[in-house]
């Protein structure tokens, strides 16, 4: 809080946010590296006997032991990594056997489909909800609002796809049960529609897990704000609820509901790899389920850096956008 | 009855019930195991009320014993999570601005990556197995109870008597054990048993995604994991009822750690 009153510089305050998140990400890099390296299960020798090994050309094993590096120290290989990271290269996954980038690439824009879809409806929704039931606390608009988000946040996102798999699908047979695309039909047969019927069910298992968190905590701001003085002198002078709401409920409670939508991104990413995994969508949750069992560590440590990446730059979009909204910062400070 | 009395029974109550599926479940560990093709694919009915399995595996016992399963690594994993987070959002605090520099930054890094990706990352640098999902839960959750807790230590370093015992000359850990503790306790009692519900679901999870424990184990991961191959043909009772044992499991538990907080914190313990 103390930010907020002591630096008015705004560009300063977000080259410094950025630094950071560069220093994050670095940070990230280093725990998954040490983490992936520290398993028993040795990325070279699991794999060597694998068929997908073999059919790879001799130059190929060569430069694999060789980014691998089995007797260089691991500074040294992190470094190496590293080096090749930030000039583009990933390096090659195991089990798709192409580039990492290329891999992420495809599977990131599956994933956004649906993680977008989802980020959205459960931020709107849950900001009205969260709204509605702090506004009307007590009441049995509260209640039910409160009870469905509690009983949804002790729900496994897996169990609650399942559920959605066996009406829908199995049960009502109106939308497929899983992949992307129809089988057995071609990447340019596949139009539009094939693609969001398929991503319907997914999207909306995200989006119900998704509405509980964003409305519970909604709601603990949307009380404090009831609560609050300035609530109480609106309601002295005889305004409605709804004015009141529209003049100082929704200004105040817009900063938090920023903040909360941005931090659900890791939560929508992390419920998206539970979710593709039932209706085997293939996006990135589902690589990296894939990468994990496999072995397949290029992939694995790829992913993490893009997701923790997309994290970290939601952070950062809600702490620039502070800025921007909050009068507070926004005053004293030159227009940047 | 007034209110008090009524969350004290709430609160055992839920309790009671999370100790009879662990015993039960330990109690069941056999009945788990045993296949009779003789009564495959049974629909739930009065004998066996979860139905039976492809294997003629009672659906009931199993499930119990996958719960208790999960409950028991609960209960280890949150407990060491909880420590984890106490003694670091206490370092955090009482020993000076490097170190809570450091904390920090290891707290948002930690926070940075996608729970279930790290849960994954973890469980993958241990091996899998047993090993990999309690080593992983266990150390995934602890971030922020640590934030919790720092904040908490950094008002009470302030207050009066935390001073009048430095300038009495007493030692940084003395003052930290001795008198910061107790004062903590209440909010850590909490958050501990707030954790439960969290390390239960993300071990379920990690199991369900096959990085948990082996399918010879009757987990509830591995459960709803198999369940999924048999749910098209319409076996919908090795998906539902153990999956909504489990949501029960998890808010029992989550109503037990607020009525916890509404019968410690002195601001709600009147009302």
């Amino acid at each position: 809080m103390e930010r907020i009153v002591k630096d008015n510089r705004p560009v300063r305050r977000i080259g410094k946010k950025f630094i950071r998140m560069l220093l994050l990400l670095v940070t990230v890099s280093i725990v998954t590296f040490t983490l992936v390296s520290m398993s028993p299960i040795d990325p070279l020798q699991a794999n060597v006997g694998q068929a997908a090994l073999g059919s790879m050309s001799q130059e190929q094993k060569a430069r694999l032991e060789e980014y691998w590096g089995v007797n260089i120290p691991p500074v040294r290989r992190y470094l190496n990594w590293a080096g090749a990271f930030l000039s583009g290269d990933m390096g090659t996954s195991l089990l798709y056997r192409q580039p990492v980038s290329r891999v992420i690439g495809v599977k990131l824009v599956n994933s956004l489909f649906l993680m977008v879809i989802a980020w959205v409806i459960s931020g709107v929704l849950g900001l009205a909800l969260g709204m509605l039931a702090g506004i009307f606390r007590g009441t049995w608009i509260d209640r039910v609002i409160r009870g469905y988000s509690l009983l949804i946040s002790s729900t496994p996102v897996f169990w609650l796809a399942l559920l959605l798999l066996l009406v829908f699908a199995v049960w009502l047979k109106i939308l497929p049960i899983g992949l992307s695309v129809p089988i057995g039909v071609e990447a340019s047969g596949v139009t539009f529609f094939d693609r969001v019927r398929h991503a319907v069910l997914p999207a909306v298992t995200l989006s119900i897990t998704g509405v509980a968190g964003i409305t519970l905590h909604t709601r603990e701001k949307m009380i404090d704000v009831m609560e609050s003085d300035y609530m109480l002198f609106a309601r002295a002078r005889g305004e409605s609820t709804f004015t009141m709401v529209k003049r100082h409920g929704l200004r105040n409670i817009l900063l938090p509901a920023m903040t909360l939508q941005f931090a659900s991104v890791s939560e929508i990413i992390g419920g998206s790899v539970l979710v593709e995994q039932v209706f085997s969508y293939p996006g990135l949750g589902q690589a990296a389920v894939t990468a994990g069992t496999g072995s397949d560590v290029p992939l694995l440590m790829g992913i993490t850096l893009v997701t923790a990446g997309i994290v970290f730059l939601g952070n950062f979009i809600a702490d620039v956008l502070y800025g921007v909204i909050d009068p507070r910062m926004r005053k004293g400070g030159e227009p940047s | 009855m007034n209110r008090r009395k009524k969350t004290l029974l709430i609160f055992a109550l839920s309790l009671l019930f999370l100790a009879a599926v662990t015993l039960s479940g330990m109690f069941f560990h056999d009945a788990a195991r045993r296949t009779d093709f003789s009564i495959k694919n049974l629909r739930p009915c009065g004998r066996y009320l979860f139905g039976t399995d492809w294997l003629g595996r009672d659906m009931l016992a199993r499930t119990l014993t996958g719960l208790s399963m999960s409950i028991r690594i609960g209960l280890c994993t949150a407990g060491i999570s909880a420590c984890i987070a106490l003694v670091l959002g206490i370092m955090s605090a009482v020993l000076g601005k490097r170190v809570d520099a450091v904390i920090s930054f290891l707290i948002d890094t930690i926070m940075g990556i996608p729970h279930i990706l790290l849960l994954i990352l973890v469980s993958f640098a241990f091996g899998k197995g047993f090993k990999g999902v309690v080593l992983g839960v266990a150390l995934t959750h602890w971030p922020s109870l640590a934030r919790v807790i720092r904040s908490e230590v950094m008002q009470l370093k302030e207050s009066e008597y935390i001073q009048a015992a430095a300038r009495l000359g007493q030692g940084k850990l003395k003052i930290a054990a001795k008198h910061m503790f107790p004062h903590l306790f209440p909010q850590f009692a909490v958050g501990l048993l707030l954790m439960f519900p969290h390390a239960v679901l993300h071990e379920a999870s990690i199991t369900f995604l096959g990085f948990g424990l082996t399918s010879e184990q009757p987990a509830i991961g591995v459960i709803l994991s198999e369940s999924m191959r048999y749910l098209i043909t319409g076996k919908w009772w090795l998906a539902v009822l153990p999956g909504a044992m489990l949501v029960l499991t998890v808010i029992l538990f989550d109503v037990a750690g607020n009525t916890l907080r509404r019968l410690l914190d002195p601001s709600s313990v009147q009302e």
